[in-house]
């Protein structure tokens, strides 16, 4: 079940549409979002908060006003102000106070209707989406479906430079079909357009926008000030389309990439949330009074990268001899202070409603991996590990695998790399090294992207061609039970025979004020996934 | 004897005119070493072969590098120095931004700081082998071994995390009133005064000396002159090419710790902006941050020269 988010919202109550105030207030509108198929499809779980201070968010009524400073850690010259170009949470950020997606996501990664009042389809290639009446831009044009074809459609065009191009290849056509619909036509089945649509970068700006200098977006927010690497200040949009928000007054919106000098300005009462707080200053975080930390478990991961195509990695043992290696519940202590979870070489996490729970947890069991890695011949010589601080806690497990591996008579010689240049030069080029992959939305994402033989991030340079065609098929599946099976098949394949070894998933922190109310976390990204700005409120 | 004064500056000036020419080339070519080029740095992860291609023609990358020299050069003489790679704005505008931000902090800290060494350099050698002299001289010598980032850290700790005295970030435009700008001026220009302070007091301190240790010093005291005296007129004007010497010397290191300071304090100022110019490649915002860096180093140093020609008495004669 799934249901649209329709504006109106209860006086009392928090602002977030939580499946799980349904339950409590209703008050919502229900309506199955594709009727005749992804009806029960889309499991309805409350969504997950996580805030370990304030417990829960609904205590108190919202406040409106006051001003929300948030830091995030990069900003330069290169921000942005074009959805397509998005690169980061400082971007994403920004992007989501001036404009709106179709869709966006909520605590289990199902979607939510936004500009889209509903998506229609019988076979996941050809889509209705009906488009909610009554949007305003916020240079007072009214929202129409030319502005979705312009939104969608130049993320093909190589000159756009669009982050998301490799996405929006498998939109073949989108075609506005009345005054308040478009259709939108895929290369092939995918079950998960509305999940593709609600990221950053699908955001809908003005049918002809080409001048990003100031954003005209139907978002919460205006803008009153952007400087590319300075700051970014948004002001309440007082005509915004959902009665009753955006809470604040104003949001100022900058970076400080110094991770210490970030924690100082939380706490120094010069900013309200910040994101990417390390393990190590949680603790200074946590007691001091007036903070908190909010630990959001998500499906980050850095990870073992061994090539298939060239040696050692290209022996099948040394591989499964490497994941035998990683010691991860000292991995998860001692390069993230316990702040991530365990996990099994194979890329969706607990978070995900495709996760396979009954996956048997491959163990740190360096008997076995020494008799792989002896089968491998590789025992005695020295291999070269790749890793960098670009890749967060790769130096770190690098470490900790080469004294597992020393144990066993295996010498890996850590090489240490700058993180500038690293994604460019080394990241999937170097025989033994380490990837860092973001969460994406949809489990199909993540196995088209980077498992997938074809596929441009293809770490390890796996190739399957069984992995290949159930990833297909599994996209284009519309009955949900038949569709988690395959996934769990899919999960299953990767644990086992897949090029890299994934020890944990990292746990997303962020500081944040008790000021700060409302707040729901979305495992996905910080900041709410970003879009905490329209939802929150200041207890001043 | 004005025409040799005059000649020796000329002859400075070209000196300083070639060094940036030779400066110039080597920071166009050794950007270009850099690994990866703009159009990779800004795809990042999401970088295909087509997507870089389309970039790289749209940046003009695909020429070959001295007529992208020489067209850099002969759009710099110009005073245009290009267009960012990153955001399609001119790098003069990008430029015109910050660098008034960080003059400012420059100024700040030169306005602070060079009077309070020189008084302290100076009466550290009237009074040298006092206890204040070596007073001066222990922290001085501390202050110099302590990293900036060390100091800065520090004192965001004590004045704004703990007392919340002063802001832990500081923002330019921020600073309307005499208290606000206090309060962001502060810390940055404090970590600045530190280092500073302490080279400029002991250069200071050894070029006084030196002239006090000279025969006609000695003259004087025997004549009875007082010992301020002595040091305001008879020392001091013969100090002044090695005191300005120190000075520019010092305040050029501004330009490399204000890289610390305004990164710390997330001020933002030319050196913010360089630092993002080379993570996202964007080569004509480097070349050109790296000019007006190597312009203000040889404009310090340069005016040091011009006082030291100026102030020399032997060029003074007749």
């Amino acid at each position: 079940m799934s249901k649209q988010e329709n504006g109106r919202y209860p006086t009392e109550g928090n602002s977030i549409t939580g499946d799980s105030l349904d339950n409590v207030q209703g008050g919502f509108t229900r309506r199955d979002m594709m009727r005749t198929l992804l009806a029960g499809s889309l499991m309805t779980v409350g969504s997950a908060s996580l805030l370990s201070a304030s417990g829960s968010a609904m205590a108190l009524p919202p406040k409106r006003g006051g001003k929300m400073r948030i830091a995030t850690q990069n900003s330069s010259t290169a921000d942005t102000l074009d959805p397509a170009k998005t690169a980061h949470s400082t971007d994403y950020t920004r992007a989501h106070m001036f404009y709106n997606g179709l869709t966006k996501l909520d605590g289990k990664l199902g979607p939510q209707m936004v500009l889209a009042e509903e998506m229609l389809t019988t076979d996941a290639t050809l889509w209705t989406v009906k488009l909610r009446k009554g949007v305003l831009f916020h240079d007072g044009k009214p929202f129409t479906p030319a502005d979705v074809v312009y939104s969608l459609m130049r993320h093909k065009d190589p000159a756009t430079a669009s982050k998301v191009k490799v996405l929006a290849d498998q939109i073949e056509s989108v075609k506005a079909t009345g005054a308040n619909e478009v259709q939108i036509k895929l290369t092939s089945a995918n079950a998960d357009l509305p999940v593709i649509l609600a990221t950053a970068q699908f955001l809908i700006i003005r049918d002809g926008t080409t001048n990003f200098t100031m954003p005209n977006g139907t978002g919460a927010f205006k803008c009153k000030e952007f400087t590319p690497g300075v700051r970014t200040i948004a002001v309440r949009n007082e005509n915004y389309w959902k009665s009753g928000l955006p809470y604040l007054d104003e949001v100022e919106l900058f970076g400080i990439p110094d991770e210490a000098a970030r924690v100082n300005a939380l706490l120094s009462g010069d900013v309200h949330w910040i994101n990417d707080v390390n393990a190590r200053s949680t603790g200074r975080v946590k007691s001091t009074a007036g903070y908190t930390v909010m630990e959001t478990k998500s499906g980050l991961y850095t990870d073992l990268v061994i090539r298939q195509d060239v040696a050692p990695g290209n022996s099948q043992d040394f591989t499964l001899g490497m994941k035998y290696l990683m010691d991860r519940e000292q991995i998860k202590t001692a390069a993230f202070r316990g702040f991530a979870v365990t996990a099994n070489d194979q890329p969706i996490d607990p978070t995900n409603r495709f996760y396979f729970a009954g996956l048997p947890q491959r163990p740190y069991d360096p008997d076995k991996a020494k008799f792989h890695l002896q089968k491998a011949g590789v025992l005695g010589s020295t291999i070269p590990l790749v890793a960098s601080v670009a890749a967060t806690g790769s130096v770190d497990m690098g470490v900790l695998m080469q004294q597992s591996a020393q144990k066993i008579g295996l010498k890996l010689d850590l090489k240490r790399v700058p993180a500038d240049g690293y994604w460019a030069n080394q990241w999937m080029k170097v025989p033994l090294g380490f990837g860092n992959i973001n969460p994406r939305p949809s489990a199909d994402i993540l196995l088209t992207q980077f498992f997938k033989s074809d596929a441009q991030w293809n770490e390890s340079g796996w190739k399957n061609a069984q992995f290949d065609q159930l990833v297909v098929a599994a996209r284009g599946e519309t009955d949900f039970g038949k569709r988690k099976q395959m996934y769990a098949d899919l999960q299953t394949l990767v644990h086992e025979k897949g090029g890299i070894g994934i020890p944990v998933f990292i746990t997303n922190l962020e500081g944040i004020s008790t000021k700060v109310k409302g707040i729901d976390a979305i495992p996905l990204g910080a900041f709410m996934n970003y879009t905490c700005a329209e939802y929150v409120w200041m207890d001043a | 004897m004005n025409g040799m004064v005059l000649r020796l500056i000329l002859r400075r000036l070209a000196l300083a005119a070639l060094t940036l020419l030779l400066v110039s080339a080597g920071v166009f070519f050794i950007t270009n070493l850099l690994p990866g080029d703009a159009a990779q740095a800004a795809l990042g992860q999401a970088a295909t072969p087509e997507t870089v291609a389309a970039l790289r023609l749209q940046y003009g990358l695909d020429l070959p590098g001295p007529l992208r020299y020489a067209r850099w050069l002969g759009h710099l003489l110009s005073g245009n120095p290009g267009i960012s790679l990153v955001n399609n704005v001119p790098v003069a505008q990008m430029i015109g931004g910050r660098l008034p931000a960080s003059l400012m902090l420059a100024a700040v800290t030169a306005a602070v700081s060079v009077p309070l060494a020189l008084a302290l350099g100076i009466t550290s050698a009237m009074y040298r082998g006092s206890a204040f002299d070596r007073v001066v001289n222990v922290s001085a010598v501390s202050l110099v071994s302590v990293p900036e980032f060390l100091v800065a850290t520090v004192a965001v700790m004590i004045f704004a995390v703990k007392l919340r005295w002063l802001s832990a970030l500081s923002h330019s435009s921020d600073a309307a009133t005499l208290g606000a700008f206090i309060k962001s001026y502060a810390m940055p220009v404090m970590t600045l005064c530190c280092v500073i302070v302490a080279q400029m007091t002991r250069m200071t301190r050894a070029a006084v000396i030196d002239q006090l240790r000279s025969s006609y010093a000695e003259m004087a005291l025997l004549k009875g002159v007082r010992r301020t005296r002595i040091v305001l007129r008879h020392a001091l004007p013969n100090a002044i090419g090695p005191i300005a010497n120190a000075v520019a010397l010092s305040l050029s290191y501004l330009l490399g710790g204000v890289i610390i300071v305004e990164s710390i304090f997330n001020y933002p100022g030319i050196a913010t902006l360089m630092i993002d110019a080379v993570t996202t490649r964007d080569m004509p915002l480097v070349q050109a941050c790296s000019m007006i860096f190597c312009a203000g180093y040889l404009l310090l140093v340069l005016t040091a020269d011009v006082l030291a020609i100026v102030s020399n008495p032997r060029l003074k004669t007749r």
